[in-house]
């Protein structure tokens, strides 16, 4: 939009093909010497620099992870902008009240698998809620959609705190979720020859397979069927959308309850791998704005991509540089914003 | 605008008198002879404490209201001067703290406040609208984060303390009536600076890139040094608030710069009004007002929910704040007026 941005668009529309197999063939060698990186033995030297391998390894998975968790969350919050252009600032406090209610079923009834339920289907229920009542009220008035999820945020979170009041919760898995995968990865070699495999907690993989499950899904929710189609459709133009005999209001309130359902899983999901605590929401809420920043309004890939970058960054920069881990999320937002202001999957407007 | 229309209002006959300087001088000298009947508590406490955040909202209140860009990112640079006058002053933290003659801290404080300013509005200009709102809002949790992670700079968690407004011309700034005068003198400062420099060539071509920023480009304006000069602007309001807010505080920490105080400055500036430059100075006084007596109405603990939903009726209400809903109710006094005459 700035002048700043003139070059690097004119140099977009002058050779397409060639930045997207340059882009490619660097991430093909970055992947290449991340696999080495992860599947080789390490040499005294490498161990030296990086700490250890267990460490390295570990906080790649542990990046991996978290960007499952933040994908869930983010995703559901860019599906909401990108199809409806609302902007809702509560969806950290989405996150949190689906952690806490993930909390109290599966305290009280002991299936986890209810609680995460629960926590998906009455998120779903507050989104179609805050979809008639607030947004459809402010429709087109991003200023004012801001404000009062701004509000909307504060007294959530002021009540939640009067409920559950400043304690850490955590949701408590479920037996067959606990213990510990062992990994093929070599983590070192003992003095004998036997090697040490790495293990890594299995609740976690789990998380990660699920936000892949749930990625792949909204993607073909998104591209294959004929509600994704309609929410294609009023991406781009909606009044086209509502012309065409569609129930606009219907597909609205159907995105809002995946998109804030999603929060509320996330919760849950988030609430058992870490923990649940007031200031969670600022957390995940800070976390999908960046995430979506980078990776581009409105757009599920984007949400991917961005989310693994910034959980990678996170937890690679809480090992290496602790002090300076949250500055590096920061960097990658401002390189990605001097590039490509729309972020990296984002369309230009 | 709302203090002018009050004058109007009350006395319809002063036509001889400029009518905006007439709201003006009735204010200015209301309080003015305001410490004469406060006690110590309403001097500084309130007073002096909406005054410093009047003047960081103006700053808000100048990038929203004429620019168009919506900042989270104004206590940051506040929280930089703030810093800035913790590190380069003295400090009874032991950590850093050059000791320099506050003469030289403020101008450098104030400095630092707006090149960051400028160099966060440099970032994201790119953007527009609600992008705007959450880089900024990114910026402001990073800058969060990082003071509370960084131990060499800012001193981690604990942030600095012991900091001591001036004692200079034989007054001590830091008595509640000094103080006042301080906070009263800056805040009029900025108020009348902020009104000027919307009527100026700078204020007006803002303006006008805020309403239509294609047809100033293509006037030949630079639409994006103008954006970021207006953000330097706000950065030298923002760090004047700053340095009076750690000399208020006599500390600052992570704490000063936290999201949820951001949020605050936004509330505060929307409250009172984005369209005219009193309009940060009425919600701050009606959002300090409310947060030391909420807590008699709904106890310290409930405070949030009041002002949230304060927060959300007036949002709803009216998009303008307490101007606007001024703005809205005039007319309908102007007609019963009328009505009740024949």
């Amino acid at each position: 939009m700035s002048i700043l941005d003139q070059p690097s668009s004119s140099s977009l529309s002058g050779g397409g093909v060639t930045r997207r197999q340059a882009w490619g063939l660097v991430g093909l060698l970055a992947a290449a010497i991340v696999a080495w990186l992860v599947f080789a033995v390490w040499p005294q030297w490498l161990n030296a620099v990086l700490i250890s391998k267990k460490a390295f390894v570990s906080a790649i998975l542990n990046g991996l992870t978290l960007a499952g968790l933040y994908f869930l969350v983010a995703s559901g919050f860019t599906l909401i902008f990108g199809l409806m252009r609302n902007i809702n600032l509560a969806h950290g406090s989405l996150y949190l009240l689906g952690a806490y209610i993930g909390y109290e079923v599966t305290s009280r009834t002991g299936y986890w698998l209810l609680g995460v339920a629960a926590g998906f289907v009455v998120l779903a229920i507050i989104g179609v809620v805050m979809q008639v009542f607030v947004f459809r009220r402010l429709e087109g008035d991003d200023l004012r959609q801001t404000l009062v999820t701004i509000g909307i945020s504060i007294v959530a979170a002021d009540l939640m705190l009067a409920v559950w009041a400043g304690g850490t919760y955590q949701i408590a898995t479920p037996e067959w979720l606990d213990g510990a995968l062992t990994l093929p990865v070599i983590t070192a070699v003992r003095s004998n020859g036997a090697s040490v495999f790495l293990t890594y907690p299995l609740y976690r993989v789990v998380v990660l397979a699920a936000a892949i499950v749930i990625g792949v899904g909204l993607w073909l929710m998104l591209n294959k069927t004929r509600v994704g189609m309609m929410i294609r459709a009023g991406v781009d133009d909606r009044a086209m959308l509502s012309a065409s005999g569609v129930n606009v209001h219907a597909v609205f309130a159907i995105v809002f309850a995946v998109g804030a359902g999603l929060a509320g899983f996330a919760g849950v999901v988030g609430g058992s791998a870490l923990s649940v605590a007031p200031g969670e929401d600022v957390r995940y809420l800070l976390a999908s704005l960046v995430v979506v920043i980078v990776g581009g309004m409105g757009s599920i890939t984007g949400a991917a991509i961005g989310a693994l970058l910034i959980g990678l960054a996170e937890q690679i920069g809480l090992v290496y540089f602790p002090t300076y881990g949250v500055v590096l999320t920061f960097v990658i937002m401002v390189v990605t914003l001097a590039v490509r202001p729309q972020g990296i999957m984002g369309k230009a407007r | 605008m709302s203090l002018a229309t009050a004058a109007d209002g009350a006395a319809p006959q002063q036509n001889w008198l400029d009518k905006i300087g007439a709201g003006h001088v009735i204010l200015a000298v209301a309080l003015l002879v305001y410490p004469l009947v406060a006690s110590d508590f309403f001097l500084t406490q309130i007073a002096g404490y909406s005054m410093i955040f009047g003047v960081l909202s103006l700053s808000l209140m100048l990038l929203a209201g004429y620019g168009g860009m919506l900042s989270l990112a104004q206590i940051t640079v506040a929280g930089i001067a703030a810093y800035a006058v913790a590190i380069l002053g003295s400090n009874n933290s032991n950590v850093l703290g050059f000791g320099w003659p506050w003469w030289i801290v403020v101008p450098f404080a104030v400095a630092a406040a707006a090149v960051s300013s400028a160099l966060i509005g440099w970032i994201s200009v790119r953007t527009e609208g609600i992008y705007t709102l959450m880089i900024t809002l990114a910026i402001a949790t990073a800058t969060f984060y990082f003071a509370q992670q960084n131990y060499a700079i800012f001193n981690g968690h604990s942030g600095y303390a012991g900091i001591h407004a001036p004692v200079f011309w034989g007054v001590n700034w830091r008595d509640p009536k000094p103080f006042y005068y301080l906070c009263l003198g800056l805040a009029m400062l900025s108020y009348a600076a902020v009104l000027y420099g919307s009527r100026s060539t700078f204020g007006m071509t803002l303006q006008a890139i805020r309403d239509n920023p294609r047809r100033m480009r293509a006037l030949g304006y630079h639409v994006t040094a103008h954006k970021v000069f207006a953000w330097f602007l706000a950065g030298v309001l923002a760090g004047l608030a700053g340095v009076l807010l750690v000399w208020f505080n006599g500390r600052v920490s992570p704490g000063t710069i936290g999201v949820d105080v951001a949020i605050d400055i936004l509330i505060i500036a929307v409250i009172g009004g984005l369209r005219h430059p009193i309009g940060p100075f009425v919600g701050a006084i009606v959002v300090i007002l409310m947060q030391t007596f909420a807590i008699d109405i709904v106890g310290a603990e409930r405070f949030n929910t009041l002002i949230g939903l304060v927060f959300l009726v007036i949002v709803f209400v009216s998009p303008d704040g307490i101007l606007g809903l001024w703005g809205r109710i005039k007319p309908h006094l102007a007609q019963e007026s009328l009505r009740a005459g024949p």
